[in-house]
């Protein structure tokens, strides 16, 4: 049975699973910038955070994926069968390439700028705000991009704890020993990933800032 | 009438029990309309003089009084909104236009838009800028030169008592620095306001103050009028004076 035949059988069932994919990756990344900016931020006014935080977060980053969701499973609240526990997980992997990327982006700026901002009076809260994001944007949006475009991988694999998404096909492919069967997940996944891949980039190009 | 900027005893040690002391035991004052140059080598203290000033650093004793208020009463932020500051790397930022980063100080402090406006325009003028030409522009679309007038027009905007200029001028090429230096010579009489100017050019210090303070290992080891100065036989500042006449 070759693909198209495949997705013109099965149509509503893969439109469900991109879907819950999507899910996924945009909840999932949505989170990690929620707290990875945050944090990225306080490590460059704690820098003696720097190293333990960043360090944590890439012993995460090492632990296979696949171990990771079960290691999840059994925990309270965060654990479990289901997409709950596969968000936790995904959310874990996004977490460093955005707050060691926003650490870096606001590092980054020149200090003639932050000491020009602070000696004409910026509180620390407005040379945040109108200085160092807006110059580090650029650089923050790279881990955003990165973090993404990982997380439609890794997403993949939380199929195997019945969190649903295009994982679901490779799986059983995999067991069935079916080609089509995988490629109907993997193709799908691999589009997604370009296209985010894309489109942030585009958001990267078009908002961040550069002496152009 | 009240100086613009009054420093008594101003020291700056490094935090530790063996912390090196950067700045030690450092008087002056400068009234309205008046330049003092702080004349030194580098690593003698000017910068970090500046620094003690706005606060960027605390100072370990001593008192700064700017226009008469103890620079220590007030927040850092409401103290340096009082103090225009320039430094050679000029810090515009690059992402501002010309006009928002000249109206960043009236913008912190809240001024009605049209009012910032207005004094933008104002302050370009005075800087020899063509508010038209230049307002919409971003700083990387800049000469050096034009940059550091917009750094200086900065400074200015919120018509603050008391100037601090670091080496505003030593990064520009010699025909450039040359042609600010004059205008600012110019500048300097009508502003009416207290400026410190540190550099470590003899020659930019002679032409530009009405009194120099030449700092040597974090002292303030001579201070006059540049004529004092010329005259003076202390072997700091016939070390800058011989380097000079060498030149």
């Amino acid at each position: 049975m070759n693909l198209a035949a495949f997705y013109a059988r099965n149509g509503r069932e893969v439109l469900g699973l991109v879907g819950q994919h999507l899910y996924l990756v945009a909840v999932s990344t949505a989170v990690a910038i929620l707290i990875g900016v945050p944090l990225g931020v306080l490590l460059t006014r704690r820098p003696a955070w720097r190293g333990p935080v960043l360090g944590i977060a890439n012993v995460f980053q090492t632990i296979p994926s696949l171990a990771l969701f079960g290691f999840l499973i059994p925990l309270p609240f965060i654990g479990g069968i289901g997409a709950r526990t596969a968000l936790v997980a995904l959310v874990v992997y996004a977490l460093l390439p955005i707050v060691r990327n926003t650490y870096a982006g606001i590092a980054g700026v020149d200090p003639a700028i932050r000491d020009a901002g602070r000696g004409m009076g910026m509180t620390d809260w407005q040379l945040l705000v109108l200085v160092e994001l807006p110059l580090g944007l650029g650089v923050i949006l790279a881990g955003v991009r990165v973090a993404t475009v990982v997380a439609v991988g890794t997403a993949t694999i939380a199929a195997a704890i019945g969190a649903g998404g295009l994982g679901v096909y490779i799986f059983r492919g995999v067991a069935t020993v079916n080609d089509t069967l995988i490629l109907a997940g993997a193709l799908p996944a691999a589009l997604i990933a370009l296209a985010a891949d894309g489109l942030l980039g585009w958001a990267e190009r078009r908002l961040a800032w550069r002496a152009r | 009438m009240t100086p613009a900027l009054e420093v008594v005893g101003l020291t700056y040690a490094l935090p530790g029990p063996r912390g090196r002391t950067l700045v030690a035991d450092v008087s002056f004052t400068v009234g309205a309309g008046e330049t003092l140059v702080l004349l030194g080598r580098s690593g003698s203290g000017k910068t970090t003089t500046l620094k003690l000033i706005n606060r960027l650093l605390e100072p370990t004793r001593g008192e700064v009084r700017v226009a008469g208020r103890p620079a220590a009463d007030e927040p850092p932020t409401r103290l340096r909104r009082r103090i225009g500051y320039v430094i050679q790397e000029v810090g515009l930022f690059p992402h501002f236009t010309v006009a928002r980063n000249v109206g960043l100080v009236p913008e912190l402090e809240g001024w009605p838009r049209a009012r910032i406006a207005a004094r933008v325009r104002e302050l370009l003028a005075l800087v020899g800028l063509d508010p038209d030409e230049f307002a919409p522009r971003y700083p990387h679309q800049l000469s050096g030169g034009q940059r550091q007038r917009v750094g200086v027009a900065r400074a200015l905007a919120a018509d603050p008592p008391l100037l601090l200029l670091d080496e505003p001028f030593g990064a520009l090429d010699p025909v450039t620095r040359a042609e600010l230096q004059r205008e600012f010579r110019a500048l300097e009489g009508r502003l009416g306001k207290g400026i410190v100017f540190v550099t470590h050019d003899v020659r930019e210090g002679l032409l530009l103050g009405t009194r120099i303070g030449l700092m040597h290992g974090g002292r303030l080891v001579f201070l006059g009028t540049p004529q004092q100065f010329r005259e003076s036989d202390r072997p700091e500042c016939r070390e800058f004076l011989d380097a000079m006449a060498a030149a």
